[in-house]
């Protein structure tokens, strides 16, 4: 086990390695100076790049932009608000980022995995059918459609939730970002659930479990559901990549001062340093994820975890 | 009657005359049809019948196969139906909304729309407002007075033409990357997959945002970044298919034969295992068209004038408190597209591994 996370950590390390030399790499290539200012004459500029270390050789650079990258000094930014220090702009936005994104995971994990059960335990009947025709329509549809239906039907025709996101009243204007960000997840949990459900119902040890005379909820909910959340927990982290992305879109919509926004408007306007802090930023976050929930697989699932030790 | 005289009485009757020659008339065919029907169960047939067959009779599969035909149908004719064309502008028919010949008499599709003004909602008709009498915009028309039902389909074909060509060339990539590292297996096999590992923990956005950065936007720059992307999901089905068939009987009579390991790659095992490939490049296509309506929502997707879904919508997305329509016929061609795809790709997954548990 202490193997395998070692590997996996290893492994992560180096993919961030990996994307600090391309962004690394890409700020290289971008057009232009850092000071671009005419008023500057030959020694000047001689000593601005001493002072900044850019007449030291490209390696020395690369490895000064790694420690900065990852102690979080991102630079400045240059057309968004000009400049201020981007971590500080980060500061503010990725918190409530967070919390949508992580509201937007819990509800749709957990009406997933209710409407999972339900189809699951009744197996080919009408119900069955209503869940899987809502987690194919969620599956397919993209998260800013629903979230432009929502915020036309319940923000700006019933007049429910505000349409644009309001600090004074965070809770209420996160709630229809939230629900159409959560639909992905609730219908990928949802099949899943059903179709792990599913073949749980029908193992031997189900039918042990019946016959011992366990019944109802016991039944269900310690021995089958159990079981069954173990691969669940795989499905999560494409989950959330899907998330990130959905959430550039939804962020937009509702006008929510978080990092998505922060984005398409650094997209937009050009401002490389500030795309470039954040695609860091994303990639740190995903590859995190992808490693907790590695992890957390194989500590849950014994199989797993025996099976590594074996090699 | 004794047993000795019936013996002998048949005997008798079946004696042969022995100059009798036998004639054509004496021969005739038994009418068996009804015993001969083919039982169903257990007669081979090819796999392909089977798959076939299963798909249809998956109800949804084949409502999603109808909707991607007539979808695929109204992006190659729609644009030339009535005489608008994508790109002319003509700001004094902006903002119309729908309005459909004949349609117009029953109280839909006339024209007129509901306006929210400060002494509540009315209904206005733009048409009859301007003395258009012979002015008909099926969608309506946007706010530089362009024909949506024009542009709705050129950019549906925009966007079919996208996400089918990344697609494609994402199995190719993928597919090979996926069967050479399966097949030489060992130290290929390793670094292969390591390198796999380091592209699947970057993000697709970070990638996708960062090459249309650098690169000019355009048709061409969303197909390579869609490429970059989507192979790696591609390349894990080719290699697992190849592991489960690489030991087999008909790979090693291939090599005994003095087959070459490109010829078994390519020759033997592939067309083995085009079926898990078809469905994944189904379940691809319609990643590639969100893909491609995210990048125009944030700006880095297909150039003014010309259009795609993702443009229209973002277009829309600008006026659709105040003109609601002109954001419908995109969202609803989308949303029905990525949903016939996704059913298809899950009726061909169930056709063709019937075995399969149940997703």
């Amino acid at each position: 086990m202490r193997k395998y996370i070692a590997k996996r950590v290893l492994t992560s390390i180096f993919t961030l390695l990996v994307i600090l030399l391309v962004l690394f790499i890409l700020m290289q290539l971008m057009p232009g100076s850092p000071f671009n200012d005419e008023k500057l004459n030959e020694t000047q500029k001689a000593t601005l790049y001493a002072k900044y270390g850019l007449d030291q050789p490209v390696t020395v650079q690369f490895f000064r932009y790694v420690k900065n990258m990852l102690t979080g000094d991102f630079g400045v930014s240059y057309n968004i608000s000009k400049n201020t220090p981007i971590s500080q702009l980060i500061q503010t936005r990725l918190p409530i980022s967070i919390k949508i994104g992580g509201a937007a995971v819990t509800m749709g994990a957990l009406v997933g995995l209710i409407l999972g059960l339900i189809a699951a335990l009744n197996h080919d009947t009408w119900l069955d059918t209503l869940c899987t025709v809502i987690s194919v329509i969620g599956v397919s549809v993209p998260s800013y459609v629903f979230a432009l239906v929502l915020s036309y039907q319940f923000g700006f025709k019933m007049k429910l939730f505000p349409m644009l996101f309001d600090m004074k009243q965070a809770m209420k204007s996160s709630f229809l970002p939230s629900v159409s960000l959560s639909m992905f997840t609730m219908a990928s949990i949802a099949r899943f659930t059903r179709s792990e459900m599913l073949e749980v119902l029908d193992s031997d040890y189900m039918l042990l479990a019946e016959s011992k005379g366990i019944s109802g909820f016991s039944l269900i909910f310690r021995h089958a559901l159990r079981n069954a959340l173990i691969p669940i927990i795989t499905v999560l982290a494409p989950l959330i990549v899907d998330l990130m992305t959905g959430s550039l879109v939804v962020e937009k919509i509702f006008a929510i001062p978080g990092v998505g926004s922060l984005l398409v408007n650094a997209i937009q306007s050009n401002d490389y340093n500030v795309v470039i802090s954040l695609a860091f930023i994303y990639s740190a976050m995903y590859i995190g994820i992808m490693l907790v929930v590695d992890i957390l697989y194989g500590v849950i699932d014994p199989r797993i975890r025996l099976a590594k030790d074996g090699k | 009657m004794s047993m000795a005289k019936k013996t002998k009485a048949i005997v008798q009757t079946f004696t042969p005359q022995a100059d009798y020659t036998p004639v054509d008339s004496d021969f005739v065919l038994k009418d068996n049809a009804g015993e001969i029907a083919i039982d169903t169960n257990f007669a081979s047939q090819s796999f392909w019948k089977d798959v076939t067959k299963r798909f249809g009779n998956k109800r949804s599969a084949v409502v999603g196969l109808v909707f991607v035909i007539f979808i695929i149908f109204m992006a190659i004719v729609g644009p030339h139906m009535n005489g608008y064309d994508y790109s002319s502008q003509n700001l004094s028919t902006k903002n119309l909304a729908p309005r459909i010949q004949g349609i117009e008499n029953l109280g839909i599709f006339d024209g007129s729309e509901k306006m929210s003004t400060t002494t509540g909602i009315k209904k206005v008709n733009e048409y009859a407002n301007k003395k258009l009498y012979d002015t008909f915009y099926w969608f309506g028309s946007d706010r530089y007075g362009r024909d949506i039902w024009t542009r709705t389909w050129t950019g549906t074909r925009v966007s079919l033409i996208i996400a089918v060509a990344a697609t494609v060339i994402d199995m190719v990539i993928g597919m090979s990357y996926g069967l050479i590292s399966g097949y030489f297996g060992g130290r290929t096999d390793m670094i292969m997959q390591r390198i796999l590992e380091i592209m699947n923990g970057i993000p697709r956005l970070v990638i996708v945002t960062l090459l249309l950065l650098v690169l000019k936007p355009g048709m061409i720059t969303i197909i390579f970044a869609l490429m970059l992307t989507e192979w790696v999901g591609m390349s894990r089905i080719a290699r697992a298919e190849m592991l489960k068939l690489k030991e087999q009987e008909f790979v090693l009579a291939s090599k005994t034969l003095g087959a070459k390991s490109f010829h078994i790659i390519f020759a033997e095992i592939l067309p083995n295992i085009i079926g898990p490939i078809i469905t994944q490049v189904m379940f691809s296509i319609p990643t590639a068209i969100f893909t491609e309506a995210f990048l125009s929502f944030v700006g880095l997707g297909i150039p003014v004038p010309q259009c795609s879904l993702g443009s229209l919508i973002s277009d829309g997305y600008n006026s659709f408190t105040t003109h609601p329509y002109q954001i419908v016929a995109p969202i609803v061609v989308m949303a029905l597209l990525m949903l016939s795809f996704n059913l298809i790709a899950d009726g061909l997954r169930e056709a063709l591994d019937p075995k399969m548990k149940e997703m």
